[in-house]
């Protein structure tokens, strides 16, 4: 699985690439918990997903709940076309905290 | 009734880095039958879940199973005949999940029925196949 790992202000940001498919969501889930368990917050970054499938989609379900249960934020940036489509075929756009990119998150504060 | 063309048939192990040519086939069949490209993406999402079933629940993880996968048409429809050898399928298990549990997994299901016109699942007559097929409309 590629992706990238940068810090900006209080956030981890997880950037995902490519297919987010049962082949590479295993990397994309440890990516994500990994920072949840130390206690960071998280963004992740699907601006570069070109496919996401309900692997993938269980490794953000997970990261969003584990975020819940410690008290920490989790939310979804600048979300590709694929990655969008499949959230709103799942019903889960109004359930992710989702933004247009790093920037807008961070312009909002708090 | 119009006549039924096959396009094409695939047949691939039951290995999830097989999935991304599955993906492609699927894009490039339904694009040339005329499908935009929206349904085009949209038939791929349902596909793709239809064989993860089959990796993970039917074969449950064993790479060395095989899927095959039917392509044929007819005018106005894409029909997709899904053949594999795993553990049987518990058809009373198979329900779209219920949306407001926010959990991980269970989606699969729900993708299919969301996109797809028609789902059947069935046992072959011999007792040693699962069969799945789902019917789309070409638009």
């Amino acid at each position: 699985m590629e992706y990238e790992i940068k810090k900006q202000d209080k956030f981890t940001i997880v950037l995902l690439k490519g297919d987010v498919d049962l082949y590479y969501s295993p990397g994309a889930r440890e990516a994500i918990l990994e920072h949840l368990n130390k206690k960071q917050n998280v963004l992740v970054d699907l601006s570069q997903v070109t496919y996401i499938d309900s692997s993938g989609v269980a490794s953000l379900v997970e990261g969003y709940q584990m975020a819940k249960d410690h008290e920490l934020e989790f939310g979804l940036v600048g979300a590709s076309d694929a990655a969008i489509n499949v959230l709103q075929l799942a019903r889960l756009d109004k359930v992710f905290p989702i933004y247009g990119s790093v920037a807008e998150r961070l312009s909002r504060g708090d | 009734m119009y006549p039924t063309e096959q396009l094409m048939r695939l047949e691939f192990p039951s290995r999830p880095d097989r999935l991304k040519i599955l993906r492609c086939t699927i894009q490039c069949a339904a694009e040339m039958v005329g499908c935009r490209s929206d349904t085009a993406n949209q038939i791929v999402i349902a596909v793709n879940e239809a064989c993860m079933n089959i990796i993970q629940h039917a074969y449950e993880g064993d790479p060395n199973g095989r899927i095959l996968v039917e392509i044929s048409q007819t005018e106005r429809q894409l029909r997709f005949q899904l053949t594999d050898s795993g553990k049987p399928v518990d058809l009373a298990r198979i329900r779209p999940r219920d949306l407001n549990d926010i959990r991980p997994g269970g989606l699969g299901v729900h993708l299919i029925s969301e996109i797809m016109d028609a789902v059947e699942y069935r046992r072959s007559a011999d007792g040693k196949e699962n069969l799945l097929a789902m019917l789309k409309g070409i638009a």
